[in-house]
């Protein structure tokens, strides 16, 4: 009997082990290019050890089942006639409950990181008519940022594009170009069906909705260039529906700001 | 009124044709309208194979050249509708829930016999209605989903039909559904209690539920976007002022409970097969009736996980990942009793026993995965890419399509009283485990990394594992080889079965092999312990 707890004891270990160095060493995501990518990374790599202990726990439960319990040749008869065990029932919901709810509560302090609890709001709100409804996306704010250097960007999408209109300069531009390390903050709507906007280096999705703006808020943080990817099926191009975000030095993005900048109308 | 239900004259016998006639015939008998459904779900299966393969040809490279764009969105619109609704829910609802509950409550057939017969032969019908709209101005191509305002801009013949094709199988659907419930709570047979019964009647008493419960609200949905289209009503269209947001809310009030519909009855075949087959009592009957309706009553208030990055608000975005997570409770403790139920046993590796653990390991992946998409933080990121489409054909492929082969070894001798050529069907089993794991496995990284599912091109850096993928979709269409082989040659030439091969302790293998019109010469017998393996009961066998 004592064997067999050591054998147990040694097999749980070592599933341990192996989830862990997995976890710690595969790598499985693309780079992280923005404020929410690492946050986002670290949720993933514990639900990665969790789900790799789950799967290779119960695979090795079920290949050695099969292997140590098959039915030799010269066997007749059946198995012993166990029709339960409550407290074994017991902890196996109980466990799994505790797991789910940490799961749970954890993720919630994730996507409250992530700026997910926060209230919708676009800064553009005031000069808008107040009455106006946002939908629902990520409006991401950290503390030190204190959202003074805000770009805002008006995305308009419709089949097969996006467009990015900067108000402040009075353009609109077909590659969305933004300073590193600063908020932005994007308003979404489409003009025909449904879209998305889903920067993988990112972490970041939100559909684009017609009729029914949304908000999505992001601090990119490094410098480079990053494709913007439709991730709703929008018609037969939905496949080849991209457009390039380029994160640059703050110089480099006020150089192409003021070469593409119009002179504001007077009215 | 009252109307009496008198099976033994519902049934004249002297009305019904013989022989494999009676397969193509207005049958009222349960069985035959079972075996109707299956036969009619491969069909399809086969079909909507073909409309897989095409699209992992497609994807084999990262250029839009195999077939025009359009044509691909209604290849994946096909394929996702027919393996959903003609393949799937038919075959694990109306095939063996059809063919083994009237023997499971010890009846002679079920509660509606017309009824029933009519829920099948809608099926045909629409499904065929269903390909054949590719030929008039081209298929639906807005996804199984059909998210207006997208169906509503594309050509309108093709969506319109896919509108009344779904409503005919959402029809037959529910009328199966009325009758599984009235058969399992009022046909059973006079001392037989609701503890006793066998666990698929207790997997497909919920599916029915979740079925009444549901697919009305599908049913409703789909005539207003009919509307839309045809009569340019405003409920869905923005232009209109309609919500496009409120249709997905309606959609996935059906279509999320439509996933329990799919799996929910595989819990129930594969609590059948493993006791059988590990010479085991099932583990803990008891938590695994409370897991079953525990599933139900989560499954109807989780839909909006699939609208995380579409309008919903934060709080509703939180309360359904809570919800969402806990079903993988009740779900968690099934799988720890089968694993119980193999332990200690005296397993036989055969074809059945080995599906149903293919069906373990895979589903708790997809499980796993499942929990993971349930939170929001992370959804956001894979939401509409590879790794969702991965996630859920773990579950649908890799679980349910699987439990319905593990089926189809388990009970062919009770069909045909011939018994399936074990190294065919474990030659089967081989083919299609590694075929499936190597086509979706590879999809979960194409997801995280940046590939946005029902594309028909890709970033040239994804070529590679695609290329794996398609070669693992080659193999699962091999895989069915094997199987056809092995099916025709075996309904002549098979070893023959004897009424009980497994020597097993459920009513349907209490009667002889192919079972008579009406399920048993004389009474039906009192199953008290359908699971009674190691007891006096099965010593006696």
């Amino acid at each position: 009997m004592l064997n067999k707890n050591i054998y147990l004891i040694l097999v749980i270990s070592l599933v341990f082990a192996i989830s862990f160095w997995i976890g710690f060493n595969v790598n499985l995501l693309p780079a992280e290019a923005s404020i929410n990518a690492p946050i986002y990374d670290e949720l993933f790599q514990i639900l990665f050890i969790i789900g790799l202990i789950i799967f290779i726990g119960m695979t090795i439960a079920v290949v050695y089942s099969l292997f140590k319990f098959r039915k030799r040749n010269d066997q007749i008869g059946d198995g012993i006639a166990l029709e339960g065990n409550l407290s074994l029932e017991i902890v196996w919901t109980i466990i799994p409950s505790i797991i789910v709810l940490l799961i749970g509560l954890y993720s919630y302090n994730i996507y409250d990181r992530m700026g997910g609890m926060k209230e919708l709001n676009h800064s553009h709100e005031m000069m808008s008519s107040n009455t106006e409804k946002i939908w629902a996306g990520i409006s991401q704010t950290s503390d030190s940022e204190k959202a003074i250097n805000n770009l805002s960007i008006e995305v308009s999408a419709m089949q097969f594009a996006f467009l990015f209109n900067y108000p402040n300069g009075n353009f609109i531009s077909g590659e969305l170009h933004v300073p590193v390390d600063q908020k932005v903050s994007m308003k979404m709507e489409s003009k025909d069906v449904i879209h998305a906007f889903w920067v993988p280096e990112f972490r970041i999705k939100q559909d684009i909705i017609p009729g029914q703006p949304t908000i999505l808020n992001f601090t990119p943080t490094k410098i480079g260039k990053y494709p913007i990817i439709c991730a709703e099926l929008c018609g037969p191009y939905h496949g080849g529906m991209r457009a390039s975000i380029i994160v640059e030095e703050e110089s480099d993005y006020n150089k192409w700001f003021n070469k593409n900048k119009k002179p504001e109308v007077n009215l | 009124m009252t109307i009496s239900i008198d099976p033994q004259k519902t049934n004249n016998e002297s009305l019904q044709p013989k022989g494999w006639l009676r397969y193509f015939s207005f049958s009222l008998d349960h069985k035959v309208i079972g075996i109707q459904y299956l036969v009619c779900g491969f069909l399809f299966y086969l079909i909507g194979g073909t409309l897989a393969s095409a699209i992992r040809i497609e994807l084999a490279s990262p250029m839009s050249d195999f077939m025009p764009r359009d044509v691909y969105n209604q290849v994946l619109t096909l394929h996702g509708t027919i393996m959903i609704f003609l393949w799937i829910v038919p075959v694990v609802n109306g095939a063996f829930g059809n063919y083994l509950i009237p023997f499971y409550v010890g009846a002679r057939d079920m509660a509606f016999p017309r009824l029933n017969a009519v829920a099948f032969w809608l099926i045909p019908p629409s499904g065929l209605m269903l390909v054949a709209s590719y030929f008039v101005e081209g298929a639906a191509q807005a996804g199984w989903t059909a998210y207006p305002p997208l169906s509503i801009t594309t050509p309108q013949s093709g969506q319109i039909i896919w509108i009344l094709s779904v409503l005919l199988l959402g029809g037959s659907s529910i009328f199966g559904g009325i009758n599984f419930i009235a058969t399992i709570i009022k046909l059973r047979r006079p001392g037989l209690k609701l503890m006793q019964l066998p666990m698929y009647c207790w997997a497909m008493l919920g599916t029915s539920l979740l079925v009444v419960l549901s697919t009305p609200v599908l049913a409703g949905t789909l005539i207003l976007l009919s509307f839309d289209i045809i009569a340019n009503t405003g409920f869905f269209n923005p232009v209109l002022g309609g919500n496009v947001v409120v249709y997905q809310h309606l959609f996935w009030f059906y279509s999320h409970p439509a996933v329990y519909i799919m799996v929910l009855p595989a819990f129930g075949l594969v609590s059948e097969i493993l006791p059988i087959h590990a010479r085991k009592p099932l583990f803990g009957y008891t938590t695994m009736v409370f897991s079953i309706m525990g599933i139900v009553v989560l499954g109807l208030v989780v839909w909006a996980h699939h609208m995380f990055t579409s309008g919903t608000p934060p709080w509703m975005r939180l309360f359904f990942t809570i919800a969402t997570a806990f079903i993988a409770v009740p779900t968690g403790i099934k799988f720890f009793n089968w694993v119980a139920t193999l332990w200690g046993g005296k397993i036989s590796i055969n074809s059945a026993m080995l599906f149903s653990c293919g069906f373990i390991i895979n589903f708790v992946f997809g499980g796993i995965t499942g929990v993971a998409l349930a939170q929001v933080p992370f959804d956001i990121h894979v939401h509409d890419t590879y790794f969702v489409v991965a996630h859920f054909h773990y579950i649908v492929y890799g679980g349910t399509v699987f439990i319905i082969f593990s089926s189809i070894y388990h009970w062919f001798p009770k069909v045909t009283g011939k018994m399936l050529n074990e190294k065919l069907g474990i030659l089967h089993f081989i083919i299609t485990f590694i075929g499936f794991n190597l086509c979706f496995a590879p999809q979960h990284w194409l997801g995280l990394n940046g590939m946005p599912r029902r594309v028909a091109e890709y970033d040239p850096q994804f070529q590679f594992v695609n290329q794996i993928s398609s070669l693992g979709a080659l193999l699962m269409a091999i895989s069915t080889i094997p199987f056809l082989i092995n099916v025709f040659l075996s309904v002549r030439h098979g070893k023959d079965a004897g009424n009980n091969p497994w020597n097993a302790l459920t009513p349907e293998w209490l009667t002889s092999s192919p079972p008579p019109v009406e399920n048993w010469e004389g009474e039906a017998p009192l199953v008290e312990e359908p699971y009674g393996y190691g007891k006096e009961i099965s010593e006696q066998k």
